[in-house]
């Protein structure tokens, strides 16, 4: 029986016009990520680590190379169909947690429905404060991310990721701008909500105490996939 | 996101940086203030002009006998203009929008005085000829109604008339003229005037109706005058004022079927080729206004880059959380839009305020003078300005809305 694959990149190929010279970010990287998997993506700077998180978070499309995420295949897709599906499928976690410094906690939470569109305002609002609840933060919905600790904000971004109900998290160094006992922390409750709530978690990161906690390490090096992890607890 | 989340959304984000946003509005206001300023002055003057022009007798219609406009066809037995056509003309019931009526009869004579002798036209006039026609003396008096009752060979003549007899046209009162070869003293010198609608005003003579009727001008019947001087109660009853007269005309000479044998002329034309030209001037105004408008549009350009460059970020986080190009498009032109409207309404009241000060002003220096805001000219800004920050918004929108979400993340 086929597995459930939530991730499949084939040959991934994208290349980059720098002025006259071509780069080639992805050299054919191939993955497959099963859903529900919590899968770290590493490598070295250059290894084009960064494209391939933009490529599956279908923030950006391959040169080369068929990707498919959740059963949408995404290459030939318009901008607006991307942006859909990014809306429906993907939730981010950055490193400087991005958060609209002018709005409240609940704002910046409700802001992916927003987009989505289908639901009233009080519904929204009903859904955004039940993924801050779920982070922890039902007591700071009102507050600015100005007035949020850095672990806080990176919470507020973490139930911004859930509240669609996406088929993949991407966090990209969730933890880089927090001290380590707060980076833990959000680790863990990275982790805890993939158990919860059953949703693939990818992250990227160059911290191998990060990958550690994941079953699963994918390395890139060069703009290929050395390593897809299967052999140390990956599923296959 | 619907509209008023999106207006919401706006608002908050413009006030966030209210000095910048005040900057740019101010730009709007002033240019809205003075295209308000500019058409309510404009609209002012029309009014002052349209209202001096009234002063010198627009609102005047001459009535003659004959039909002149009807070509081609004939009136078979044309009645000429009697005094009793101008009595029920003066009738007020008759005509609510006649105020006077003074008839005239016409004809051109040899004036002689002193060895001189000149052609030119005399007129025999009731005295209220005079101030219907905005003719007054430089020097002696008017016709008066004695003149009338007493058929007295007096005239008053014109400075060109005067002229051309004497030389000279001051001190010729009490002088001697022979019109016709009929003796007449001189009462009165009128002012110059230039072109009058019928030929010079200035090379005439004024003598009692009832002298010419009975001495000078015989006409086929006794009651027969030459044109009737209707004065209109103001100028925009002209219109309806021409349609009194005809009626009551028709009526009497029964004609009310065909062609008319009277002819009824305004200077509406006159004021009407007057209100262009204000119109123009306005419009000329308003346009020059319009320009620092535009410069207020471009200011609001500048800021939208200005703003899309520092929140590329933002723009690149909302796209990777689903917004289409459409959303960051309507984000940026609605705050665009917001900024030029709000610039637009303080303009209004702005521009209000501009008016006001110019009507004291005018009022003070002793030249009376209304700038009128219409409604139209406030619609025209606010729907003119609104219509600037779309415009002016969409070119730095647009630049938002088509940045690459993995670009606009990495900026920094």
């Amino acid at each position: 029986m086929s597995k459930d694959w939530v991730v499949v990149a084939e040959d991934l190929v994208k290349t980059y016009k720098m002025g006259e010279v071509e780069v080639n970010a992805l050299r054919g990287a191939s993955l497959k990520i099963v859903r529900g998997e919590v899968v770290a993506i590493m490598g070295p700077s250059g290894s084009g680590k960064s494209t391939m998180m933009n490529i599956i978070g279908c923030l950006d499309r391959p040169t080369s190379g068929a990707y498919t995420l959740d059963g949408e295949v995404v290459a030939d897709m318009t901008d607006d169909q991307l942006a859909s599906v990014r809306n429906r499928k993907v939730g981010f976690v950055f490193q400087s947690f991005n958060l609209l410094s002018r709005q409240t906690a609940l704002f910046n939470v409700e802001l992916p429905l927003r987009y989505a569109g289908q639901m009233d305002a009080s519904a929204r609002r009903a859904r955004a404060a039940e993924a801050l609840k779920a982070v922890g933060l039902e007591d700071r919905m009102t507050h600015r991310p100005t007035e949020l600790s850095g672990g806080q904000q990176q919470r507020v971004a973490i139930a911004r990721a859930i509240v669609n109900e996406p088929a993949i998290i991407m966090a990209d160094e969730p933890t880089g701008n927090l001290d380590s006992k707060v980076g833990r922390e959000i680790m863990s409750l990275l982790l805890n909500l993939n158990k919860e709530l059953g949703t693939t978690l990818i992250i990227v990161t160059h911290d191998p105490a990060i990958a550690s906690q994941t079953r699963r390490v994918i390395k890139l090096v060069d703009g290929v996939v050395e390593d897809e992890g299967m052999k140390n607890g990956g599923i296959q | 996101m619907n509209l008023s989340q999106s207006i919401l959304e706006a608002l908050e984000s413009l006030s966030s940086n209210k000095m910048r946003s005040g900057l740019t509005v101010l730009g709007i206001v002033i240019g809205v203030a003075a295209v308000i300023a500019m058409l309510a002055v404009g609209t002012g003057a029309q009014d002052s002009i349209t209202g001096s022009i009234s002063g010198i007798g627009t609102n005047l219609l001459f009535v003659f006998s004959g039909g002149g406009r009807m070509g081609g066809e004939t009136v078979r037995n044309p009645k000429p203009l009697t005094l009793q056509d101008a009595a029920a003309i003066a009738d007020p019931f008759l005509a609510p929008s006649v105020e006077r009526v003074a008839p005239v009869l016409q004809s051109s004579f040899v004036i002689a005085a002193g060895g001189n002798q000149t052609s030119a036209t005399v007129s025999g006039v009731t005295p209220d000829y005079f101030p219907l026609s905005n003719l007054t003396l430089s020097e002696g008096e008017s016709i008066s109604e004695d003149n009338l009752l007493g058929r007295a060979s007096v005239a008053v003549v014109g400075p060109d008339l005067a002229d051309a007899l004497f030389g000279f046209h001051a001190g010729v009162v009490g002088e001697n003229i022979t019109i016709d070869g009929q003796p007449f003293r001189i009462i009165g010198v009128l002012v110059a005037k230039g072109g009058g609608m019928f030929g010079s005003q200035d090379n005439a003579a004024y003598i009692p109706f009832d002298t010419a009727q009975s001495r000078l001008i015989s006409r086929r019947t006794r009651d027969q005058v030459d044109m009737l001087l209707v004065q209109v109660v103001n100028a925009e009853a002209v219109p309806q004022a021409v349609d009194e007269v005809s009626s009551i005309l028709r009526a009497r000479h029964r004609t009310a079927v065909g062609a008319d044998d009277f002819t009824v002329s305004s200077q509406q034309d006159f004021l009407t080729i007057a209100s262009t030209i204000t119109g123009v001037l306005t419009i000329f105004l308003g346009g020059i206004a319009a320009i620092s408008l535009l410069v207020g549009g471009i200011g609001i350009m500048n800021i939208m880059l200005v703003s899309v460059t520092e929140r590329t970020r933002e723009i690149g986080l909302r796209k990777a959380l689903g917004a289409r190009k459409r959303d960051i498009l309507v984000q940026f032109l609605t705050e665009s839009s917001l900024l030029s409207l709000f610039g637009g309404l303080i303009g209004i009241a702005f521009g209000w305020l501009i008016s006001f000060i110019v009507e004291k002003v005018a009022i003070a220096s002793g030249t009376p003078f209304y700038p009128r805001i219409g409604l139209d000219a406030v619609l025209l800004a606010t729907i003119f300005s609104a219509a600037v920050g779309l415009f002016f918004g969409i070119y730095p929108a647009n630049r938002a809305a088509n940045l690459e979400p993995v670009e606009a993340l990495r900026y920094e």
